[in-house]
């Protein structure tokens, strides 16, 4: 805990006046988010930088799952169809087993479709993660001099990590509904043209906007799970040796 | 607790054995608690310093400072003992040539680095005792900083930049926004408010370095070459806007610093060489009140 009568001591007033005054050290929230709202802003390079890993990613990974529903519509009006069809030729005896052959090679086909998607899913995910910690080390690193500048100015260590953290949240944020839209729009434009323009009639949107949803959640996760490390690192150093670093 | 006698001024004075100068006059009064037998426990600094004491003569003390780098196998000694008391409200400035252990020094009394062995207090106080909440209240109220390379936050404003260590310090937004246009009129940008640190000029760039190390009423400020990057007419204009500070505020100047135009305005320089302190070179002709009119004017706001 804070010892006030040490900090008195320093300070060179009485313990009980230290009380009073509260002898803290903040950086409110609101300070904060003004902060780092201006770092992304004005350094909106190195933010597009960083947050091209997360838009690449997400878009990747968007792309995948935009791709698993559309075929899923596909394939509910396709089977829609057949049963129509099977309907209206009702009568026709000896129908039943081809149709039980053809779903049964569906099936097969279909679980191998599913792990070939995980597997899509699993390696974009990778990669999203990979390209922002990676981007996310190197925005902490080139800005050694200015967290140790600010610990110099009586920064605690959870203060740089806080800053990092929104910044991170940001980027995660705005990255990730970049790379929705570009990974989900890019995705129907394909299926579009190569399956005609009744695509998204044909797909499930509740279903394709939960997965969105869940994209923009694992965007913005995984640069904040990114940002921690080197964050963290960059706060705990000695601010002599922040200010020595030289990139 | 015990009664002594000051040798200089005749006060009597109740000490526990943790004040060692007198608070009316200033005199070390070591020798005469040690002759009733009191034993001296200044140096430890894990004592409660006795409160009818709030100013020490010396701010800023070292003793046995040490500094060693490791660089894989080979050791490089940057301070090697380095023993200096450093008076409250004066004008000291380190000199030794590149490599000497100036911005080791400097790191140390800021409490930016850890020594390797030795002790620096501030105000009694040894910075090894500190917590890192400590230290960054320390760095924050009671230290200003100056570097040679300004390091300004690029993204702020002046204004910001002035007002950062104030939003650290707690201090409530319409107080710290006067409060940082009054020290940037001071160091004469008044003017210059919300210009980034990219639109103004290296002097102007130290100039608000300066306001901002003075945002909390520090009781020091440290400058690590200070003009190293400017030019001599504008190194001349940051020196005397420190002494011009120093003189007002009272505030302890400690610079490191290769220009010999710092020298004018000095009360002592230390010079330095591989790690130890080589001479002190008092500035006698200056000489009178200038120490102990400081400690008559503490900064406040
Ligand atoms: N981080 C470090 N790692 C290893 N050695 C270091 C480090 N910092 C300083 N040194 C060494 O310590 C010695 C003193 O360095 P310091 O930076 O204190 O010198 P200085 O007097 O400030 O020099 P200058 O005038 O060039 O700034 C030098 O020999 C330097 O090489
Ligand atoms: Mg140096």
């Amino acid at each position: 805990m804070i010892d006030t009568s040490r900090l008195a001591r320093i300070s060179g007033e009485s313990g009980k006046e230290a009380i009073q005054i509260q002898r803290q050290i903040v950086l409110p929230w609101s300070e904060a988010f003004r902060i780092s709202i201006r770092n992304v802003t004005l350094r909106l390079g190195r933010a597009l930088i960083t947050g091209a890993g997360v838009v690449l990613g997400i878009a990747f990974l968007t792309s995948v799952v935009t791709s698993k529903v559309v075929q899923d519509g596909l394939s509910a009006s396709q089977a829609a169809q057949v049963q129509s069809l099977a309907a209206a030729t009702a009568g026709a005896i000896g129908g039943e087993e081809t149709e039980a052959e053809g779903i049964a090679a569906d099936v097969e086909e279909e679980s191998g479709r599913q792990a070939r998607q995980i597997w899509l899913v699993i390696m974009s995910l990778l990669v999203c993660g990979v390209g922002i910690t990676n981007s996310m080390l190197m925005s902490v690193t080139e800005r050694f001099q200015e967290i140790g500048t600010m610990k110099c100015l009586g920064a605690l260590d959870t203060f740089i990590v806080r800053l990092f953290l929104i910044e991170a949240a940001l980027v995660g944020i705005l990255g990730s509904v970049l790379g929705l839209l570009l990974g989900h729009l890019g995705m129907l434009l394909i299926f579009c043209i190569k399956d005609g323009f009744s695509v998204p009639a044909k797909m499930n949107w509740l279903t394709m906007l939960g997965y969105l949803g869940i994209a923009l959640a694992i965007g913005t996760i995984i640069s904040l799970v990114a940002a921690v490390p080197p964050a963290v690192r960059a706060a705990r150093m000695a601010p002599a040796v922040a200010l020595q670093t030289e990139i | 607790m015990a009664k002594i006698e000051c040798p200089e001024c005749g006060e009597e004075i109740e000490t526990t054995g943790i004040v060692t100068v007198c608070p009316n006059c200033g005199a070390d009064l070591r020798e005469v608690m040690e002759a009733v037998g009191h034993e001296v426990q200044s140096f430890r600094g894990d004592l409660v310093r006795d409160d009818s004491v709030t100013t020490h003569e010396f701010i800023v003390r070292t003793r046995g400072l040490t500094k060693i780098y490791t660089m894989g196998e080979v050791e490089v000694p940057a301070l090697r003992g380095v023993d200096l008391d450093i008076r409250r409200g004066e004008y000291l400035s380190i000199m030794g040539p590149s490599g000497s252990g100036k911005t080791t020094l400097f790191n140390m009394i800021g409490g930016l680095d850890k020594p390797t062995s030795g002790s620096c207090f501030i105000e009694e106080v040894d910075m090894a005792q500190l917590d890192a909440f400590e230290l960054a209240w320390l760095r924050c109220r009671k230290i200003g900083y100056i570097f040679q390379t300004f390091n300004l936050i690029p993204v702020m404003t002046a204004l910001e930049n002035v007002t950062l260590p104030m939003i650290f310090a707690g201090m409530g937004t319409d107080e710290l926004m006067d409060r940082g246009q009054e020290l940037l009129a001071l160091v004469g940008l008044g003017d210059r408010l919300h210009h980034k640190p990219f639109e103004l000029s290296g002097g102007q760039q130290q100039r608000v370095a300066v306001a901002r190390s003075l945002a909390n009423s520090p009781a020091i400020v440290l400058a690590d070459e200070p003009t190293g990057n400017l030019d001599l007419q504008t190194g001349k204009e940051i020196i005397d806007l420190l002494k011009e500070l120093n003189l007002e505020s009272g505030v302890t100047i400690i610079s490191a610093t290769h220009d010999l135009k710092m020298i004018d305005v000095s009360d002592r320089i230390v010079h330095i060489r591989d790690g130890e302190v080589e001479r002190i070179e008092e500035r006698a002709e200056l000489e009178l009140d200038i120490g102990t009119l400081g400690s008559e004017h503490l900064p406040g706001h």
